[in-house]
């Protein structure tokens, strides 16, 4: 296609700029108040957004999403889940293994690679299983993943802790080849037998079995030490609690290369939400006390915790529309993952658009060594790019995620405000908050 | 008639004057239970629906008895395997019962919080009793372990304030545990929690009652001791080393008996394990109210009933 033009944006919500993107790259950006038009190539430019009072940053990279092809179409696919990445801001997206069949072979990577490419509108990085069917066994066979179309880099049995030390620590040295990542889901199983919320007070008046902190902390801090012994990368999935803060903090202090995620929901959601006994709020690892929100929150402003993370998780209605113990774990969160980081960070002036930037796109295309993503918003950098508008909007509505599950905590609630664009490899993804 | 609310979830729902009006109702609703004909005309028309997702007959008894004695048109639907096993669920099962016009659903259900989905997720009109969730409440038993208490220590009349009650046993998997400590501390008694710190709670601390690890400390302070059932396959989860360790350390026996302050008395929630938690002679002795307990149940859930039911669309009065 022809030339693009934004209009008026401000790039890292600093001094608003006109954006010429051609042939998928960033051309040119010149202050929009000194500009005219004719700064801009009076000819080929096919499109014109308007961008003025929004704000510019790199589209957004997620580490962690679940888009559940194949296996429970029912629940998302590859398809509908490109739809609510791109309404969500996000121009890549890294699909979780847990499928069925799951995602251990380089027959299955390169399929959910391909029906990424077919759908088109976000770059959909299939994670590669560390174990045979997630099964904590035997190692599944990285290196085909690894050089297949696919090119797997981050490998994860999430959904499911890699328990077994010896083979955690087998993953950890052998995706060094390619340079690989293991992206542990830390939980012990042991400790969370029918664990169904944050074991504590609340749980214990619940009546709801608990899912201890230390069962994430102590699974953090076994690998953390092996990555130092065997000299291997580490990322840890969804941190959940002050404990793992302390854990990766005192980690990176010593010079361990370990990178770490935390969610939306758990950057803003507390356990109390549970006593309402509805499966919206179960998700896992589940939600915590505000003194972790906060310990999370804090982490993520020095850079303790390196990303934000959606862990999209679809469920058709049937899993939630039950008792608390029969409902299946898990959020959607793609459409909604930057209002609430805007809502947690910006608005509180916790950190600036650059910061926030950097949190959900740069730094997690790096962990996840994906090219072309995470390119700051400069001439030379490819095309992929969100514009933010923070117009207030009305409560969530269910029909406003596009994504083919409407389980969602944050419905009824007001969002600070919505994508209005969103190029994907210059092209146009999501024009005036809609699917282009 | 209006004090309560439209459903009983938790007992820590009640605050003090409901909790006493039960109390002075189920009272009323005991002499009447005396009479030869023991039936009031309260709820005709009304239908109750006993909803077991569980077994327990002697609850389901309790319930079905009471919603009869008042004259209500009681159906009872047992439902084993819930929708967890893959059963009929929860929501379809409810969907039900509000097209056959259910006034009350009285719930019994193997997981926490079910009986608040059916009271909050729009399912259903009626009121809804919970009849034991999990491990979380037993709001009925609590009330009638409250009434047993009133009638034995306080003179069947006001609160009890100033009663020391020792539950004994399993409060990490209890309802009836945790219903009580709710209940009781709302009426002014003092409760003390006795089990091995494995059955204790992670987070008991912000309970209103006291913990120990030790029986016989406890007991020379009690006026009441409530032994809960304790399941043999905790073992498997470590709980306890063994059954045989567990009823050395907390079961109730003959010489611990005589530790008891000589007018307290023993409950049971029922059913027991005899030689386990208690031993038979202690079951089967003058301090034991356990039978007791049964018959004040029909009394109190006839009591609830009557006023979460009772108001409007009845015709009040007999005739």
């Amino acid at each position: 296609m022809g030339a693009v033009v934004l209009r008026g944006g401000a790039p890292y919500g600093l001094d608003p700029h006109d954006i010429v993107i051609d042939d998928g790259v960033i051309t040119a950006m010149t202050p929009s108040n000194q500009s005219g038009s004719n700064a801009l190539p009076a000819e080929g430019v096919e499109l014109e957004l308007d961008a003025s009072g929004c704000t510019v940053i790199p589209g957004l990279v997620d580490l962690h999403t679940h888009l559940r092809e194949p296996g429970r179409e029912d629940a998302e696919t590859i398809a509908t889940g490109s739809q609510a990445a791109a309404m969500g801001g996000f121009t890549c997206v890294h699909a979780m293994a847990n499928t069925s069949p799951v995602a251990d072979t380089a027959g299955v990577v390169e399929q959910v690679w391909r029906r990424g490419v077919e759908a088109g509108i976000v770059d959909v990085r299939p994670v590669g299983a560390v174990t045979v069917g997630l099964k904590g066994e035997q190692l599944a066979e990285l290196g085909a993943m690894a050089s297949s179309a696919a090119s797997v880099r981050v490998f994860s049995d999430d959904g499911l802790c890699v328990h077994d030390p010896l083979l955690m620590r087998r993953a950890l040295e052998y995706v060094k080849t390619f340079d690989g990542v293991v992206a542990q889901h830390a939980q012990d199983p042991r400790l969370t037998e029918a664990a169904q919320m944050n074991e504590g007070a609340l749980s214990a008046r619940l009546g709801l079995a608990g899912w201890p902190a230390v069962a994430e902390e102590a699974i953090i801090a076994r690998d953390v030490l092996l990555a130092e012994h065997v000299g291997s990368r580490l990322h840890v999935c969804h941190v959940s609690t002050a404990g793992s803060v302390e854990v990766i903090r005192w980690a990176k202090t010593r010079g361990i290369p370990v990178t770490a995620e935390v969610t939306p929901h758990h950057l803003l959601l507390t356990e109390e939400l549970v006593e309402s006994f509805d499966p919206i709020y179960k998700v896992n690892p589940p939600l915590r006390r505000a003194e972790d929100v906060h310990a999370l929150r804090e982490a993520v402003v020095e850079g303790t915790i390196d990303i934000i993370a959606t862990d999209h998780a679809p469920h058709p209605r049937e899993d939630k529309d039950c008792e608390w113990a029969a409902a299946a774990m898990g959020m959607v969160g793609l459409e909604t993952a930057l209002g609430i980081a805007v809502e947690v960070f910006i608005e509180s002036g916790l950190l600036t658009w650059r910061d926030l930037a950097d949190r959900m796109s740069t730094i997690p295309a790096r962990i996840g060594q994906v090219a072309d993503q995470g390119m700051p918003i400069a001439p030379g950098s490819a095309a992929n790019i969100t514009v933010w508008d923070p117009s207030p909007q009305g409560p969530l509505e269910v029909d406003a995620l596009v994504g083919k599950s409407g389980n969602s905590p944050y419905l009824g609630r007001q969002m600070p405000g919505t994508v209005r664009h969103v190029l994907f490899r210059g092209r146009p993804s999501v024009v005036d908050g809609a699917l282009a | 008639m209006q004090m309560l609310g439209k459903h009983l979830l938790s007992a820590g729902d009640l605050d003090r004057a409901q909790a006493l009006m039960i109390l002075d109702t189920t009272a009323e609703l005991a002499s009447v239970t005396e009479r030869s004909v023991k039936k009031l005309p309260t709820l005709r028309g009304r239908t109750v629906v006993n909803l077991f997702f569980e077994d327990s007959t002697r609850t389901r008894l309790s319930f079905e008895l009471a919603a009869k004695r008042l004259s209500a048109d009681v159906i009872t639907f047992s439902a084993k395997g819930s929708s967890v096993s893959k059963g009929e669920s929860l929501k379809d099962t409810a969907l039900t019962l509000e097209a056959m016009g259910a006034d009350a659903v009285i719930v019994r259900h193997g997981a926490s919080g079910a009986p608040y989905r059916l009271a909050t997720a729009g399912w259903i009109d009626g009121s809804v009793i919970n009849a034991g969730d999990g491990t979380h409440e037993h709001p009925t038993q609590a009330l009638l372990d409250a009434y047993t208490l009133r009638s034995h220590i306080c003179g069947g009349q006001g609160d009890l304030q100033g009663v020391h009650v020792v539950i004994v046993g399993d409060v990490l998997h209890s309802r009836v545990a945790r219903s009580n400590v709710l209940l009781l501390h709302t009426l002014g008694a003092e409760v003390t929690l006795v089990a091995p710190p494995t059955l204790i709670p992670v987070g008991v601390e912000s309970w209103p009652c006291s913990v120990s690890y030790h029986l016989d400390d406890a007991l020379m302070q009690a006026d009441a001791v409530m032994m809960l059932r304790v399941q043999a396959e905790r073992m498997a989860g470590s709980y306890f080393p063994s059954t045989l360790e567990y009823s050395r350390l907390y079961g109730l026996d003959a010489p611990r008996l005589e530790l008891l302050k000589d007018r307290a008395i023993v409950m049971h929630p029922g059913p027991m394990n005899r030689g386990l938690e208690i031993s038979a002679d202690v079951a089967d002795s003058s301090r034991a109210v356990i039978v007791e307990q049964v018959a004040n149940g029909v009394n109190v859930r006839m009591a609830c009933l009557y006023l979460l039911l009772g108001g409007a669309g009845s015709q009040a009065g007999g005739d």
